[in-house]
């Protein structure tokens, strides 16, 4: 066990190292030049300024000499300066994590609640109507472009019935908890929806085969009430796996919030990632990617080591 | 001898057709495929119908912007005083040329890991599947937005081509494929490794086979059945990527039109002229999940062991 640990961290490690590279060489190909934005406005600038402070800045230095200062840095805790929010990188960072973890939470949270209602169902009787209905439902949650299904909450919610805000995380006037909750539903209710059809079929296709274990057959032959085999018994067995499975998905739900929040006007690692790229912040774009890379990876880590312990079943190697 | 009644099954021995009938009777992927022929035909209507009404669908008009529905614009006009009908069937043309290109491109990539993974082993296959796994678990969304704000003449592209028409949709369909292989490599791989351990394969390799001779006339026609139904599901998932990263602009750049950036000024459009919001994102959804529902019942009609 203790192997597997060391192994599993150790490779997610060289993973995140790897990553760390292609995200620096990638951030150093995005248009303009940190020089180029140093200078714009200032006209008095002659070319042997402009190499002498590409000099002081070791932009003249080759990618990987660059990437090694930059990295050691990093792991000094200098994660450089950003432009856009005239702010260190790493305070830029802290309430944007804080606002993507609030609605990714509660988000998963929502579509595991309804994908274990849903999947349930399904399996109860598969094949049956009520499995096909399900079954509709989760195809047009895979298939559902996330910002559409987003535009038309908006359309519905907002526009129309003018129940909730359509973007933003709190009024201008009220701002109290209440109203922070309002402008997180849409948001929430996106990104739930939009995760709820994969969750779904995971629930179906192990409460299925969870239904056909002998130990079932063995509660229905004691005589127990439907509702209490599948509540007590075979939800019980399927539920450890397929929630590690579900917590396996933050990088599809990272994604997902992105596009939420970007459409939603929500300061999150999302939207922060994306304004940061669209204005050439290469110092809070780089952080912000390697930083949800690190969270992604750190989390399926957890889940992988979780899944090994929880289930006997899987052999450690 | 005397003939042997095999009956109702000689009727149609042929292994397709037998898939067919399995085919035929899954309904969700029958009715899949008939509103991707109908989606289709739309979409090449584009041509003919331009040329009909005489319109160009990137001429903008600024005094008849957000046009209700009239005889000249069957469904109005965009924020721009365009053609919106015949904009969703060009940029039908975009996405769904995105969809299927960058799914071949990275279905081959895909393939040609899976192979060498599955039957090189050893070491290869160790790296080859620690580097999928690692790209399974990227936040992928941010990535690509990052490949689509690439600047191609940092890359040694010349101006001119990294700005034209062609460069937008080579990039896209080069940024997908690069992450959207992996589905279809460990795919792939797992029935690669089944199939060389086959005794007909053995065989093979007993009577002098080299590798390459092995995987394309043993490994590889074993493995179509699920590589198609693969790859159909990825054609649905790359026409989704293609549509986030245009939405986002960092794909198809206008004036081409595509599903995903026709709706770049989305947010607008909810109050104006909601008809905008909802026509391109409803073509996306309705054709992935037909798309999805095609993989579904292509599934099923190739796996003997499913007869309802």
């Amino acid at each position: 066990m203790l192997r597997f640990i060391l192994r599993r961290t150790a490779q997610t490690f060289l993973v995140l190292l790897v990553m760390s590279f292609v995200i620096y060489s990638l951030i150093g190909l995005m248009p303009g030049d940190p020089i180029d934005v140093m200078i714009a406005g200032n006209p008095g600038v002659t070319p042997a300024m402009v190499a002498h402070l590409r000099e002081i800045y070791g932009l003249d230095q080759p990618l990987p000499l660059r990437y090694w200062h930059w990295l050691m840095a990093a792991l000094g805790g200098d994660l450089g300066f950003s432009r856009t929010h005239s702010q260190p990188v790493l305070e830029v960072l802290g309430p944007a994590l804080a606002q993507t973890a609030k609605l990714m939470l509660t988000g998963w949270s929502l579509s595991v609640v309804l994908a274990f209602i849903l999947g349930t169902l399904a399996a109860l009787k598969p094949g049956g109507k009520l499995d096909a209905a399900i079954g509709l439902f989760t195809f047009a949650g895979i298939s559902v472009p996330v910002f559409w299904l987003a535009l038309i909450l908006v359309l519905v919610f907002a526009v129309t019935l003018h129940w909730l805000p359509a973007s933003g995380m709190a009024g201008i006037d009220d701002g109290g908890i209440v109203d922070q909750l309002r402008h997180l539903a849409l948001p929430v209710l996106t990104l739930a929806l939009a995760n709820t059809g994969t969750f779904t079929r995971y629930v179906r296709a192990a409460m299925i085969e969870t239904m056909r274990m002998d130990f079932i057959r063995t509660a229905r032959a004691k005589g127990l009430s439907e509702p209490r085999i599948v509540i007590g018994h075979a939800l019980r067995n399927a539920l450890i796996p397929v929630v590690t499975i579900m917590a396996l998905s933050f990088g599809t739900l990272f994604s997902g919030a992105l596009v939420t929040e970007t459409m939603f006007a929500q300061f999150g690692m999302g939207k922060m990632i994306y304004d940061a790229i669209l204005g050439n912040d290469y110092n809070l774009a780089l952080s912000g990617l390697l930083f949800a890379t690190l969270v992604t990876l750190a989390s399926n880590l957890a889940a992988d080591l979780a899944y090994g312990w929880l289930d006997p079943r899987i052999s450690l190697r | 001898m005397t003939a042997i009644d095999t009956g109702a099954i000689d009727q149609a021995s042929s292994v397709w057709q037998l898939r067919w009938r399995r085919f035929r009777r899954h309904r969700t992927a029958m009715a899949s495929l008939v509103l991707l022929a109908a989606l289709l035909l739309f979409v090449a209507a584009a041509g003919p119908l331009a040329a009909l009404q005489g319109l160009d669908p990137d001429a903008t008009d600024l005094l008849s912007r957000y046009d209700s529905p009239s005889a000249a614009h069957w469904l109005g006009t965009d924020e721009a005083g365009r053609d919106e009908l015949l904009r969703l069937m060009y940029g039908g043309q975009m996405s769904l040329l995105v969809g299927i290109i960058a799914t071949l491109v990275g279905g081959t990539v895909g393939l040609a890991i899976g192979l060498a993974a599955g039957y090189a082993g050893g070491r290869i296959d160790a790296l080859l599947m620690r580097t999928t796994d690692g790209i399974i678990a990227l936040p992928l969304l941010p990535l690509l937005i990052v490949l689509g704000a690439v600047d191609l003449t940092k890359l040694g592209f010349s101006s001119q081509f990294a700005h034209s028409g062609a460069a937008g949709f080579w990039r896209i369909v080069v940024i997908i494929a690069l992450v959207d292989w992996t589905a279809m490599a460990r795919l792939v791989r797992a029935a690669a490794l089944s199939m060389k351990e086959r005794d007909f394969v053995q065989a093979a390799r007993a009577s002098g086979a080299g590798p390459l001779y092995i995987v394309f006339a043993h490994i590889l026609p074993n493995v179509t059945t699920p590589i198609i139904v693969a790859g159909t599901l990825t054609i649905g998932r790359v026409i989704l990527f293609e549509s986030v990263l245009s939405f986002l602009g960092f794909g198809i750049v206008p004036p081409t039109p595509s599903w995903g950036n026709m709706l770049n000024n989305a947010q607008e459009f909810v109050t104006t002229d909601p008809g905008l919001a909802i026509y391109p994102g409803l073509l996306i959804f309705l054709t992935v999940i037909a798309v999805n529902f095609l993989g579904d019942g292509l599934q099923h009609a190739f796996d003997p062991r499913s007869e309802r």
